[in-house]
Parts: structure tokens; C-alpha cells; sequence
């Protein structure tokens, strides 16, 4: 029982971090209905600034991690803008083009910054090992956990009950009503970037901290597997991106347990295929209709 | 006798009903309309009655055939074409491409003989693009084959869905508002051609929002309005009808002249 | 096949081992840029999983080499057709969704690729595969080039190519045109999962060692390069971005060794601006024909009678006046 414990409470940590990503992928597919592949990027972006903000600048946590969302979001923005907005009307497939040419555009630019080499990131705060009943886990992970939890909660906040979340979820009903009934449909699409990146960044500096891991192609996994936790949760809708990562998460770690952990990565790709096999529209469920 | 029969037809998205409980036939070599404001439900139902929806009840019999469950590219094959109100045409492909590939479960060359090209695949083609060209030049449209479509201008391109629908050789050709955008003459000009779809034999469904072009050249008609049907008879029947002139008033339309 | 090893003598003869050597991995990428092309600039379904399947190529025929003593044709063979079982398998799921799904799909696919051949024993794990004898000449890879060429040329100008064409270009009106979508675009993915395989084996039968690294998700980015530079929809385009995107790191080695190490930089940017410039790819698409044709056909045309050419002028919103004045 103390190890299948154990191994939830790993799941969980890791499947907070995976529901973070998975929010920006499902934000941007609400309102593009566009697979947003520069998003793993993002979330590497994130790690890189927090880690010289902490390391280089030695500022302390709570200082570091707004100042990596922000930084993060005005690159997201910044994508959004140079390869998305001019796409507006042009085919999905030139648009899926496009983004995947910013993936492997960040990625590489960060490749050429800073090299190939993993760097460490050392929190900037003592972590203590923390023993709760049979559960062993630490300070660095319960944080993890907490930010994401406090993030998802403001999301759903500001989704839910502010002017900008209405505007939000308009866009993604319906982009040219929504433009008719007098929303500012390019803004709340960059607001839209600007949420989800800032929150890929939170994810990328919590994750490289869990990892003690830096390095410019940490986001390509991790976004894959904020995709496929978006899709199997429902992808366009919100509280399924946060169930999925958690799902995904879980099963990564038990299917760990009970095979080994050079499979890993294919645990997410294997419940992907049967997602898209048995629940297309994923768990929660989403609008996939196709106007004709 | 009844070419297709619709019975208790619904759809719904979510929690609204787009079509509720919709009863009505079409005879063959009619020529049939599908009247109503805005957002009645006509196109959901010529999306239910060519497989690119799934109806949630009713039933839809095609020749006595149930078709409900069908895909699309079956129901094609027995015989429905349509066109499409948003024009879909395969723009970077020529005009006279367009039209074959309506013919598509006409011709039979498979991936070997498309490969391949066997003296009597190169026959296939060249008759097709043959036909292709004659239902160009039904349509109006000769002298634009190498065009490429999305080059057409917009009435040009109403045609060309026509003779891309036609290549099909349906027995039912379902037209989702072919009069739309268009002027005066070129609606009398497709006037003329929806009657000579039906001396050639062909059963016709219109959705058209232009009342002189329904009233003009519809035997029957069926009226919607908020997904339900709420009158069907002859034009002139309809006209008269008091919940249609309800209907399209509260919608600040005008039936009729 | 004497005649062909004459030929090769005579090549080797002419071209120095360095260029012999580029030329031949040149026709490799023109082989799976133009097998690409099949799926994302005729289907129009993103694929970037390309590699997963030179992989499959070439560890199958690999090891039916080394393991099982298989000739050069039949192991190349095979490694085409197992490629295109796993693209079925990819293929058949995915494809039943929107078009999306399989972009990330295949992406996925290509990683579980490279973790399988990782982790498998066969393969010879990270340390890479052995010992493959090498059987690829430069004469094989030119008619591997043609065939590929032809095949997929005849195939694009048939019922089966209008319709994934037709697909590309609007999904609900193709089958609405009586045209099974997932079945034409789980053909186009099979084939192209084929050629893919088939360079596979070619490609380890050159460099007689092959490993997981030698697949990853980078080289798929490659091979899109060459078919969006190529022209999306463009064939012959997919033979010469291979051609150029192969050389062009070849010339930045000795001049700008920066730009050469980093090209992914400019293939990212290539492919971004690409699509804001010229969305069917940098030296344009066409349906049915390929830029040189369309050239030679508006010469061609501009010789002939005016006729219908000078419909290109009418613009549209004019309701083709000019269009309709013969009736």
C-alpha cells in the first residue's frame, strides 16, 4: 500500500506539471483550433529564464518564478503574433507548418545560446525531505503541487467569472460572432497566448528545479505530453486539460512500476492512440463539429 | 412515387434541437423546396440527407432504402449530390478536375491501374474529362476548363459546383441556395437550368432564400422555422399559409412578390 | 546486375568519392521528400514522423542483411513493405480524425520508433546496428529516384490522385463527391510510409552502420523542409529542395561552419516564413501540375490562339462578363 502511495503521490507531482502545459495546448486550441507545437518551447523558455533569474540575477523564488511567466508570455505572445496572426485565414495545415517551424526555431536558438549541455538548477530555498505516514516526498514537490493548484484555481477564476474569460470563451464558440458582438477577437487570442505560455513557464521552472534539469530540448517531451494529456481530457476544455495531465501523470508512473522506465515516454503515446481509437472527443469531452 | 422519405428527422447539438421532428417526401422528378428564415435548420438537413451528420432520430429512406447510418461517399453513390452554400470547391484544382473528381464513384480505376494506367484506365480518363467538358458546357461554363477554379468568379463558381454535383449522375441533386449572390439575369439564367435538370430526369431539392426563384419553379415546398416544419404544400398553398406569413414577418421578411 | 555495377565503376570513376557520397544521400532525401510530399502537400495532412518509417526501412532490411543473409533487393523491399504495415497502423486510427491528430501522432510514432530500436535487443540497442554490407550504388539510387518519380508523377494525374488532392483541398466536399477520405488518406500514408522504407534500406546499405540517432524527429523536420522549399503539392519541387537542403550544409561547412551547425535555426525560420510568404511552399504548388509545367504551359499558351487564356483577366467580382459572352 506504501508503495502504490508513493507512486500516486510521484504521479501527482508530475501530472500537476503535465496539467499546466496541457492548459496552454487546450486554451489555443479553443480559440485557433490550432495544435500550438512552439508550446513545449515555451515552457523551456520559462525554465532557462528562471533558472538566470535565480542563479545569475540571485533573485529569490517568489521573484523568479512571476518574472519567468512574464518573460515566457511575451515570447509566447511574440509567436503568436510573427507566425500565427498573419495565418489567420489560411489553411490549418500552413498554420500547423508554421508552428512547428517555431518549435524547432526556439528550440534551436536556445541550442545555440546556451549549448547542448544539461544545467543544473539548484532551488533557491533549503529542501527538506518530508516523511508524511508511509510517504516520502519533499518541500520542492508539495511546492510544485501548490503552485499548480493556486494556478489552476486563478484560471479558473478568471475563465469563469472575469470579462476577459467571457471574451475567452466566446472566441473559441465562435470567432466572427464574437468579432460581431464588438470583442476584440486578435487580443483576447493573444491574452489567450499570454495565459497559457505564462503558465508553461511555471511548469518549465518547477520542473527544472523537481529535476535539477536545464537543457534547450527539455520541452519537447513535456509538450508532447501536455498535448496528449489536452486531448485525452477533452481537448478545448479546460477542466479536462487539468484532469488529463493528472490521468497522464498517474499512469506514466504506475505503468513505470510495472514495466520499466525506458518505456516511459511511450506510455503517453500508447493512451494517446487509444484515445483517439475509443474517446475522440477525450474524457471530459469537447465540440469537435465541423461547420459545413 | 416517393424518391425519398423523411420521417421524424431530429438533430441535436448540445442542448438545442437544430431539427425537430421533420416529416416530408419528395417524388421523383419533383422539384422540391426547403423554405425559412435564418437559421430554420435547412442546411442540417441537407447535411442529414447526404451523411455528413447523423441524425439523432427519423429515419431518411433513399429509393426505399434506409440511408440514416450511411457515410457520406455512400450516399453519394447511390445517387444524392449536392452543392454548398459557402461554395466548397477544390480551388487549386482546374475547373474540369473539379468536375471529374464529382465523378469520382463513377469511374473505377483503383490505386493500381491510377498507377499503372492500363489501356483502359487511359480510356476512363479521357471519357471522363470528355463528360466533364459537356457538363461544363450545360452549366455555361465553356472556355474556363484550364482555369483554376478558385480563379472563377463567384457566379462562375456557383455553376461549377453545379456541374461538379452533376458528374455525379444523381438521380437526387440537392442545391443549397444556387441563387445566392446572384444578379437578375444569371438567377433567370439558373432558372432555365434547374428545368432542364428536370427534363433530364433528375429529382431536384432547393434551399433558396430568393421567394420569386421558389415560388417560380417549385412544385411543392416544405416551410421551416426554429428546426420545425410548420407548413408544406404547393406554392400557392404556402403563400396563404398563416403561420409562414407569421414566421417570415417576425424574421422582416416578405413572402412572396 | 553487371550492367549497373559497369555504370558504377564508371561513376566512381568520374566523381570524387566526397561528391559520390553526397549525391547518393541526396537521392535518398529526394526520395522521402517526394514520398512526404504525398501526404502533406497532395493530402494536405501534416506527417512528421518520417523518419519513424526510414527507420523501420532500415533496421528491417539491416537486419534481414546481417541476421538473415537477405539479398540487397528483397531486404529493401521488405523494409518498404514493413514500413507501410506500421504506417497502416498509424495511419488507420489517426486519420479517421481531423487532420491535426495526425501531425502529433505520427510525431509521437517516431519517438516510440527510436525508444523501441533503443531498447530492443535485435537492433543492437543505442550502440546501433553492424556490419550491413554495403550494396547501395549511386546507379540504383538515381532508378530508386525515377521510379519514385514516375510512380508517384502518374499516380497524382488519376482518379485516386484528384481525390487525395480533392482532400487536401476540402475534406467535406470530397466526400461529398463519393470519395472514402480516411481510406484515400490511409493509402496516401501507406505508400508514402513505403518509399520511406524502401530510402531506409538504401540509406543502410550505404553507410553499413545504422543507429537510433541516425532517425530522430530532427531528420522528419529535414525532409519537411525540402518539400515545403520544393513547393507543397509540387513533386518535382520535393527533387530539388532534397537537392539543395542535402547540399547546402555541405557548402556552409568550410565557408560559415556557425550557419552550417545550426541550420535547424533556418529551416525553423525557413518553414514559418514560408508559410506567411508563399503558404504552398517557396516555389509554389500547383494541382495537378508542377511549376515547370505550369511555366511551360503559359508559354505554350501565349504562343496559341488567345481563347481562353484571356480569362485569366477577368477578376473575380466581375461575375465573368468576358467569361459567359460566347453563350
Amino acid at each position: 500500500m506504501g508503495v502504490l502511495g508513493q507512486q500516486l503521490l510521484n504521479g501527482l507531482v508530475t501530472g500537476s506539471a503535465y496539467a499546466l502545459i496541457a492548459l496552454g495546448y487546450t486554451m489555443v486550441y479553443g480559440v485557433l483550433q490550432l495544435i500550438n507545437f512552439a508550446h513545449g518551447e515555451i515552457y523551456m523558455v520559462g525554465a532557462f529564464v528562471g533558472l538566470l533569474l535565480v542563479t545569475v540575477v540571485k533573485l529569490p523564488f517568489l521573484a523568479a518564478l512571476p518574472l519567468a511567466m512574464l518573460a515566457a508570455a511575451l515570447v509566447g505572445v511574440t509567436v503568436e503574433f510573427v507566425a500565427y496572426r498573419p495565418l489567420r485565414r489560411s489553411s490549418r495545415l500552413a498554420v500547423l507548418i508554421s508552428a512547428i517551424g517555431m518549435s524547432i526555431f526556439l528550440q534551436n536558438v536556445a541550442l545555440w545560446i546556451f549549448g547542448p549541455a544539461t544545467r543544473s538548477f539548484p532551488p533557491p530555498f533549503q529542501v527538506s525531505v518530508l516523511q508524511i505516514g508511509p510517504l516520502r516526498t519533499n518541500t520542492l514537490a508539495l511546492l510544485t503541487l501548490g503552485v499548480a493548484l493556486v494556478m489552476m484555481v486563478g484560471l479558473h477564476y478568471l475563465v469563469r467569472h472575469t470579462k476577459t474569460g467571457k471574451a475567452m470563451r466566446a472566441v473559441a464558440q465562435d470567432r466572427d460572432t464574437a468579432a460581431l458582438m464588438g470583442i476584440n477577437v486578435n487580443r483576447t487570442i493573444a491574452l489567450t497566448f499570454l495565459i497559457g505560455s505564462s503558465l508553461a513557464a511555471a511548469a518549465g521552472v518547477m520542473v527544472g528545479m523537481l529535476f535539477n534539469a536545464v537543457v534547450p530540448t527539455m520541452g519537447v517531451m513535456p509538450g508532447l505530453k501536455g498535448f496528449v494529456a489536452a486531448v485525452l481530457g477533452g481537448i478545448g476544455n479546460i477542466p479536462g486539460a487539468m484532469l488529463g495531465g493528472i490521468v497522464l501523470g498517474l499512469a506514466e508512473t504506475m505503468g513505470v512500476a510495472l514495466l520499466s522506465s525506458q518505456w516511459r515516454d511511450a506510455i503517453a503515446f500508447a493512451i494517446l492512440i487509444l484515445v483517439l481509437l475509443y474517446k475522440p472527443s477525450g474524457l471530459l469531452g469537447a465540440r469537435v463539429e465541423e461547420k459545413v | 412515387m416517393a424518391l425519398l422519405e423523411v420521417s421524424g428527422l431530429t438533430i441535436q447539438f448540445g442542448g438545442l434541437r437544430a431539427v425537430d421532428d421533420v416529416t416530408f417526401h419528395v417524388d421523383e422528378g419533383e422539384i422540391f423546396a426547403i423554405i425559412g428564415p435564418n437559421g430554420a435548420g435547412k442546411t442540417t438537413v441537407f447535411n442529414m440527407l447526404t451523411g455528413i451528420y447523423k441524425p439523432t432520430a427519423g429515419e431518411i429512406k433513399f429509393q426505399g432504402r434506409l440511408i440514416n447510418n450511411m457515410k457520406a461517399y455512400e450516399v453519394t453513390r447511390l445517387g444524392v449530390a449536392r452543392t454548398f452554400q459557402n461554395i466548397r470547391l477544390f480551388g487549386e484544382m482546374q475547373v474540369w478536375e473539379n468536375v471529374v473528381v464529382g465523378a469520382h464513384t463513377r469511374l473505377r480505376s483503383g490505386l493500381f491501374a491510377s498507377v499503372f494506367k492500363p489501356p483502359g484506365t487511359r480510356r476512363e480518363e479521357r471519357a471522363a474529362r470528355e463528360k466533364a467538358y459537356e457538363h461544363l458546357a450545360f452549366v455555361g461554363l465553356q472556355g474556363w476548363e484550364t482555369q483554376r477554379a478558385r480563379n472563377l468568379p463567384y457566379g462562375a463558381q456557383r455553376r461549377l459546383e453545379l456541374a461538379r454535383a452533376l458528374a455525379a449522375e444523381p438521380k437526387l441533386i440537392l442545391l443549397d441556395e444556387p441563387a445566392a449572390g446572384m444578379n437578375a439575369q444569371e438567377t433567370a439564367e439558373l432558372l432555365e437550368l434547374i428545368r432542364k435538370l428536370k427534363e433530364r430526369g433528375i429529382t431536384v431539392i432547393l434551399i433558396e432564400h430568393d421567394m420569386k426563384l421558389v415560388m417560380g419553379i417549385s412544385e411543392r415546398i416544405v416551410v421551416l422555422d426554429h428546426g420545425r416544419k410548420i407548413a408544406e404544400g404547393t406554392p400557392e398553398e404556402v403563400r396563404r399559409n398563416e403561420a409562414v406569413i407569421t414566421a417570415y414577418l417576425g424574421a422582416g421578411a416578405n413572402v412572396g412578390h | 546486375m553487371p550492367v549497373l555495377d559497369l555504370v558504377n565503376e564508371a561513376l566512381r570513376e568520374w566523381i570524387n568519392p566526397y561528391y559520390y557520397g553526397i549525391f547518393l544521400v541526396m537521392g535518398i532525401n529526394m526520395i522521402l521528400a517526394m514520398s512526404l510530399n504525398l501526404v502533406t502537400g497532395f493530402t494536405g495532412q501534416l506527417h512528421l514522423g518520417h523518419a519513424g518509417f526510414m527507420a523501420i526501412g532500415a533496421y528491417t532490411a539491416g537486419i534481414l542483411a546481417t541476421k538473415g543473409g537477405a539479398a540487397f533487393l528483397p531486404a529493401v523491399l521488405a523494409g518498404g513493405v514493413a514500413a507501410a504495415f506500421f504506417g497502416f497502423v498509424v495511419g488507420l486510427p489517426t486519420l479517421r480524425l481531423r487532420g491535426d491528430y495526425l501531425a502529433i501522432a505520427t510525431l509521437g510514432f517516431g519517438e516510440i520508433v527510436r525508444i523501441a530500436i533503443l531498447n530492443l535487443d535485435i537492433t543492437g540497442g543505442a550502440f546501433g546496428l553492424r556490419g550491413i554490407p554495403r550494396l547501395t550504388n549511386l546507379p540504383i539510387v538515381i532508378i530508386a529516384v525515377l521510379l519514385t518519380y514516375v510512380i508517384l508523377h502518374s499516380l497524382i494525374r488519376s482518379r485516386v490522385g484528384r481525390a487525395f488532392i480533392a482532400i487536401r483541398e476540402d475534406e467535406v466536399a470530397a466526400s461529398a463527391m463519393g470519395i472514402e477520405t480516411t481510406r484515400m488518406k490511409v493509402t496516401a500514408f501507406v505508400l508514402a510510409a513505403f518509399f520511406a522504407g524502401v530510402a531506409g534500406g538504401l540509406y543502410a546499405f550505404w553507410f553499413r552502420f545504422i543507429s537510433p540517432g541516425s532517425f530522430g524527429f530532427l531528420l522528419s523536420i529535414e525532409i519537411l523542409s525540402m518539400v515545403v522549399l520544393g513547393g507543397l503539392g509540387n513533386l518535382l519541387g520535393s527533387v530539388l529542395g532534397a537537392g539543395f537542403i542535402t547540399y547546402l550544409p555541405e557548402l556552409l561547412r568550410t565557408s560559415v561552419p556557425a550557419v552550417a551547425q545550426h541550420r535547424m535555426v533556418f529551416y525553423g525560420a525557413l518553414l514559418v516564413l514560408a508559410m506567411i510568404v508563399r503558404p504552398n511552399g517557396l516555389l509554389g504548388t500547383s494541382s495537378e501540375q508542377g511549376w515547370l509545367e505550369m511555366w511551360l504551359a503559359r508559354r505554350k499558351a501565349k504562343h496559341a490562339a488567345r481563347g481562353p487564356a484571356r480569362l485569366e483577366a477577368a477578376a473575380p467580382g466581375q461575375d465573368g462578363a468576358d467569361g459567359r459572352s460566347g453563350e
